[in-house]
């Protein structure tokens, strides 16, 4: 393999490493919200990793510059997904986990009707 | 490259086994919602694998439509119904 | 105004994701681009004299950067949290002030909070943000947003407002 393969070999790597780092997440926090916190973030992260690898990989051609103009996308895609489903959790009455330490956003909603 | 197919296969199995002991609704949405994070890379990974490069634009498409399908779950948690 | 900035990304998108020079491809991507953008181009670009100030890019071409690097981080710390047998996490939800005024600049701020260590927005009202910290360290207003927030604001305010 030429040497830009071997990089993008391990930029890959690394983007499937914290994908699998992410879902152990989803499995191992104790409430909704830290799931969607480590999970959104991993996978995120390793999804941009494998389709950054695939761009190292392919170079300027038509192949890797879609793989590089779907970064962005997941980007601003992913984290706004996560919002909705962290507002609609909250909304819905999921309780956070017993050792919380604060929740003013429960304290603020109480004051208005519901939504 | 296929090992790491195999453990991409491997997560959307973890996130299975949350969908599936779940404990509420939301904690299921949780799940589909980061398997079709981790489908997008799936596919890519899939295009490189079997040269087949219009797999890419399936990537391409997918990361749009789970972004609609997550929103409408969230819809669905804020009003209880899927009118509107 | 507004509708030649819309018809040039649109064209820009095209050119990227085709990759295709030939004056077929050209003419199919012009013709597409320059009826969404004359159809869409007073809806989606709202301040346009933004748009075409150089000062600004130069300041997205810096935040690039730090996001990234911003985002690694988090990578670790989460890591970090799943890894270790005891998970040191103490969760809790925080409101922070933002001095942001335009609703992208917001946007990006929620987004780069999300992405960035330990913290993630779940709700705006006003120019108040909720955010659910997976370690929480300041349950004050005042320090909670310098904790917080100033990291990204500083640069975003020069992008956005």
């Amino acid at each position: 393999m030429a040497w830009n393969e071997w990089i993008g070999f391990i930029i890959i790597g690394f983007g499937v490493a914290f994908d699998a780092l992410g879902c152990l997440g989803l499995l191992r926090f104790p409430d909704i919200y830290n799931r969607l916190q480590g999970a959104t973030k991993c996978v995120t992260f390793g999804t941009c990793g494998i389709l950054f690898g695939i761009f190292v990989m392919n170079g300027f051609t038509g192949f890797g510059i879609k793989a590089l103009v779907a970064i962005p996308f997941v980007l601003l895609t992913s984290p706004v997904g996560a919002h909705a489903l962290a507002r609609g959790a909250h909304i819905f009455g999921v309780p956070l986990w017993e050792k919380s330490v604060v929740d003013h956003y429960k304290q603020d909603r109480k004051d208005k009707p519901r939504l | 490259m296929n090992i790491y197919f195999i453990i991409l296969v491997a997560c959307c199995f973890a996130c299975l086994i949350r969908a599936w002991i779940g404990k509420s609704i939301p904690d299921r949405m949780v799940a589909i919602d980061i398997m079709g994070t981790l489908a997008v890379g799936m596919t890519a990974l899939l295009a490189v694998i079997t040269e087949r490069n219009f797999l890419i634009d399936v990537a391409l498409a997918w990361i749009f439509l789970s972004f609609i399908g997550t929103l409408a779950l969230a819809k669905y948690l804020v009003h209880k119904t899927l009118d509107e | 105004m507004k509708k030649a900035i819309l018809i040039l990304f649109i064209f820009t998108l095209w050119l990227l994701l085709t990759w295709n020079a030939s004056w077929q491809s050209l003419v199919a991507g012009g013709v597409t681009a320059l009826m969404v953008g004359l159809i869409f181009g007073n809806l989606a670009v709202t301040a346009p004299m933004k748009v075409i100030q150089p000062q600004r890019w130069f300041w997205l071409l810096l935040y690039i950067p730090i996001f990234i690097w911003e985002m690694a981080k988090a990578n670790f710390d989460v890591a970090y949290r799943v890894l270790h047998p005891k998970m040191p996490i103490h969760p809790g939800i925080v409101k922070v002030k933002t001095r942001l005024k335009s609703p992208l600049g917001i946007a990006f701020l929620a987004n780069s909070i999300t992405l960035t260590p330990g913290t993630f927005t779940i709700d705006l009202k006003d120019e108040y943000l909720y955010i659910h910290c997976i370690n929480v360290r300041h349950q004050k207003l005042d320090e909670a947003t310098k904790d917080i927030v100033s990291r990204f604001e500083k640069l975003l305010i020069k992008i956005f407002d």
